[in-house]
This record gives C-alpha cells, sequence and structure tokens, in this order.
C-alpha cells in the first residue's frame, strides 16, 4: 500500500502537532471529512497514541455538549432491548468439521493393527530378530498408542458436559478464520481448536487473550509458537483466569504485551 | 479505549449487554442532537429510539475506518431527524417553536431533570462567541459540511477548519479536557 507509506511519512515529517493544530481531528469527529481523509485520519490515530488521544478528548466535549441539549426524561435500554431480542440471535456457527481427531482414533487402531500383523509376519520370517530392529518396533508401537490414548483424552474433554464451549468467530483482520475454546473451569485449562487459522506469516505468532469486559482488562495466555509443526492444531493452556471472552491476535514472534486490535483474527463471548 | 473497541466489535457480533453499554454511553447526546433538530421532547424520544434500532440492524455496515463509532452514530440521528422535519407533522406543529440554537436549548433548559453537566454547559455557550456557537451547531448538530458551513456562514472555506479547531478548543478548556 504505497500512499500509505507516503502518508505516514508525510505525517512524521510534518509533526504530529501540526496536525493536531490544523483542525482535521475536530472535523473528522464531526463527520464532515471526505471517505479517504476518514481512513487516513483512522490510520494515523492508530499508528500515534497522541492522535488518539486527542480524538477521544475533542469527542468527549461534543458527548458533553450533546448531551446537556437533550430535554427528555432519562433513557432506558429496555423498550430497545425488548425490540432486539425478539429476533432469532445469529450465532456465527462453523459447519460442524471432520476434524483430524475425529478419524484419528480409528487411522491409530488402524496403524496399530498393521503394526501387529508386520510385526507377527516378521516374526514368522525370522525367529532370530536382531534386538535393535525390534526395539525400533516397540518405539513404534508406543507411539501410536500414545497418539491413540491422546485422540481419547480429547474426545473426552470434548464430550465433558461441564467444559464450556465459546466458538470465536473471524474478526476484521481475516474474517473467514475461526476457532473453538474449551473451557474446563475445574482443571483451570482450555483446549483451543485452532484448525480454522490460516498458518501465520513469517516472524508472526498467534496470540491468545482473556478478556475481562468491565473494565476491560485482556491478559495474555500466551502464544501458539509451534502452529506449522502442530498436527491436529488443537493447543492445551492454562486458564486460571474468570475469562468473560477470547480473542486471538496475530502479534510479532515472542508476543506483545497488549493485544494489537488490527490484527484481531478470532473474538467470541463466554456465554454465562 | 480498548474497552470501547471491543464493545463495538460485540455489538457487531449483535451482544446485547455491549450494545446497552454503548446505548448508555451516547444515548443523551444523540437525543440532544435530534431535539436541536426537531424540537421536541416527546418526538425526540421516538427518533432516538428508531436511530438505535436502525443502528442494531446495521451494526455489521459499521466500519472504524470510516470513522468513529459516535460519528456513526451521530449521523443515523440527524438524517433520522432532518427527514422528520420533512414530514407534513412536523411542518404544522413547527409554528409554535420559538428556539433555534443547541443555545437556546440550554437557556431554556428545564433543570430538574438536567444532567449536572447542563448547569455547567449553560455559561459554556455564554463563553462562546457568536461565530463558535453557530459554528458548531452546523458542524456537529446539523452534519453541515465545510462547504456548506462555510456558505452558511458567509465564512471563507479556508478558514472553517481553523476556526472551528479554536471553538472546540475554547470548549474543551472549559470543560478542563
Amino acid at each position: 500500500m504505497c500512499w500509505t507509506i507516503a502518508f505516514n511519512t508525510r505525517i512524521v515529517k510534518m509533526n504530529i502537532k501540526e496536525y493536531i493544530a490544523s483542525g482535521i481531528l475536530e472535523l473528522y469527529v464531526a463527520g464532515s471529512l471526505s471517505e479517504k481523509e476518514n481512513e487516513e485520519v483512522h490510520d494515523a490515530i492508530q499508528k500515534y497514541p497522541e492522535l488518539m488521544a486527542e480524538v477521544i478528548a475533542i469527542e468527549k466535549a461534543i458527548v458533553l455538549l450533546t448531551a446537556a441539549t437533550n430535554q427528555g426524561d432519562s433513557y432506558s435500554f429496555d423498550a430497545i432491548k425488548k425490540k432486539i431480542s425478539n429476533e432469532p440471535k445469529v450465532i456465527p456457527m462453523q459447519k460442524p468439521k471432520k476434524n483430524f481427531w475425529t478419524y484419528s482414533g480409528w487411522v491409530a487402531a488402524f496403524i496399530l493393527g498393521g503394526v501387529l500383523v508386520y510385526t507377527n509376519f516378521q516374526n514368522k520370517q525370522s525367529t532370530t530378530m536382531v534386538a535393535g530392529e525390534k526395539q525400533q518396533l516397540e518405539e513404534q508401537i508406543d507411539r501410536v498408542k500414545n497418539s491413540l490414548s491422546q485422540t481419547e483424552k480429547l474426545l473426552e474433554i470434548f464430550r465433558d458436559k461441564d467444559i464450556i464451549s465459546v466458538p470465536l468467530a473471524g474478526q476484521n483482520a481475516s474474517p473467514s478464520s475461526y476457532a473453538k475454546v474449551y473451557w474446563d473451569k475445574k482443571t483451570k485449562n482450555i483446549y483451543l481448536d485452532a484448525k480454522g487459522l490460516p498458518t501465520p506469516p513469517k516472524g508472526k505468532v498467534y496470540q491468545i487473550w482473556s478478556l475481562k469486559v468491565t473494565p476491560l482488562t485482556p491478559t495474555s495466555l500466551g502464544t501458539l509458537d509451534n502452529f506449522s509443526a502442530d498436527a491436529n492444531k488443537i493447543f492445551t493452556i492454562k486458564n486460571s483466569n474468570n475469562s468473560e471472552a477470547f480473542g486471538i491476535t496475530l502479534e510479532p514472534a515472542g508476543g506483545s504485551e497488549t493485544p494489537n486490535l488490527e490484527q484481531l483474527y478470532a473474538l467470541g463471548a463466554v456465554r454465562s | 479505549m480498548i474497552n470501547q473497541e471491543l464493545l463495538i466489535l460485540q455489538f457487531q457480533q449483535k451482544d446485547v449487554q455491549a450494545y446497552e453499554k454503548l446505548y448508555n454511553a451516547y444515548c443523551k447526546s444523540i437525543a440532544g442532537v435530534i431535539n436541536t433538530i426537531v424540537k421536541n421532547p416527546e418526538v425526540t424520544e421516538e427518533i432516538t429510539q428508531d436511530v438505535f434500532l436502525k443502528a442494531w440492524n446495521n451494526a455489521a455496515s459499521y466500519s472504524p475506518s470510516k470513522g468513529r463509532f459516535f460519528t456513526w452514530l451521530l449521523n443515523i440521528a440527524r438524517n433520522a431527524a432532518i427527514d422528520h422535519t420533512r414530514s407534513k407533522n412536523f411542518k404544522q406543529s413547527k409554528q409554535n417553536q420559538t428556539t433555534d440554537f443547541f443555545v437556546d436549548i440550554l437557556e431554556t433548559h428545564d433543570d430538574l431533570n438536567s444532567s449536572t453537566n447542563a448547569i455547567g454547559l449553560k455559561d459554556i455557550v455564554y463563553k462562546l462567541g457568536e461565530t463558535c456557537k453557530s459554528l458548531i451547531e452546523l458542524l456537529y448538530f446539523r452534519g453541515f459540511t465545510q462547504v456548506e458551513a462555510s456558505e452558511e456562514l458567509n465564512m471563507p472555506l479556508g478558514t472553517i477548519k481553523t476556526k472551528n479547531k479554536i471553538c472546540v478548543g475554547q470548549l474543551r478548556s472549559i470543560l478542563g479536557l
């Protein structure tokens, strides 16, 4: 985006104070700028906290002034709530996808069976099997057994009625993304099924956030560092927060202190 | 700040609780703007409700890159109020109205049900110059463009932006913002 880069350098050059003094931010809040100017101001205030603070202060002054010209009684939300609660709630649900782990139990059993048949066959072929080879096979069997018990454990988790499931819908940064959090409050673990997220670009990681809404406090639950390597894209993460929502943002490798909402990939509220 | 962005995201996902918070933050302002245009508290109440229903139904059409959420609401409110002033009923009832500027509404404001801010704001608008009163009225309450405001006030187009900056600056310094 050439023009964005050109524009940003322009701001740095012309300096933030001059930008504020120009009066453009006041017109931005009034809504009397062109669509293109709106986008430019939006980009600038995302980039420079000083500009954002200025916009918030201007908006606050206008909110106070306009509120003072209201002569009605205090407005209650109830009337609106009644009207908007009648419509069927649209919860963005993804079509249930047959995930890897749906089948992986069968796959594992099949491999295990195959390995056993193979071992048997080998035994018939030669009763003097080299000790090293035998050990290799045993390790293989062990691995398959492990994978099977892991799959079984996951199935158990997903079927537990005490586990809260929270669908996370795709956001502006990636509308087609989705994810699902299974929250086990007893063990204070969340299981994040992140199969619906694209592979992150080089140098970036997904960071998981637990969110409290009032007052808004994002708490990092960590980053998904081994995203590409993880086969089933299910991550077990510690969460002892009293979460009201979960969000996933794309952050620079190593994660960030606070979420970059411009790069919010998925978000979902815990239904109480 | 992040708080508000999250509330807006949740509102766009049709979260009623989040919308209630946004409603409480802005309903009086929206009603104030509508009242300045239609000059009738009862009609204002009706239109305010319509505006917030409309915003809910069109939640998906809002995008932060297009402007502030409050500004988006302001636009819906002004349009709804102006539509009303074009209706027959309004033209008939208008004859009895005397108030014109938001300043007049503030001055005749009944203190009984006013917010505590209104009392302080009365002093503010006394202190604002005539040009500032008109400019703020046109740009914020009526949604005039710079060109429209410059024509209405007979002011060179190039000075609207800076003059408005000074006016809002005065308002902010009195409010301590």
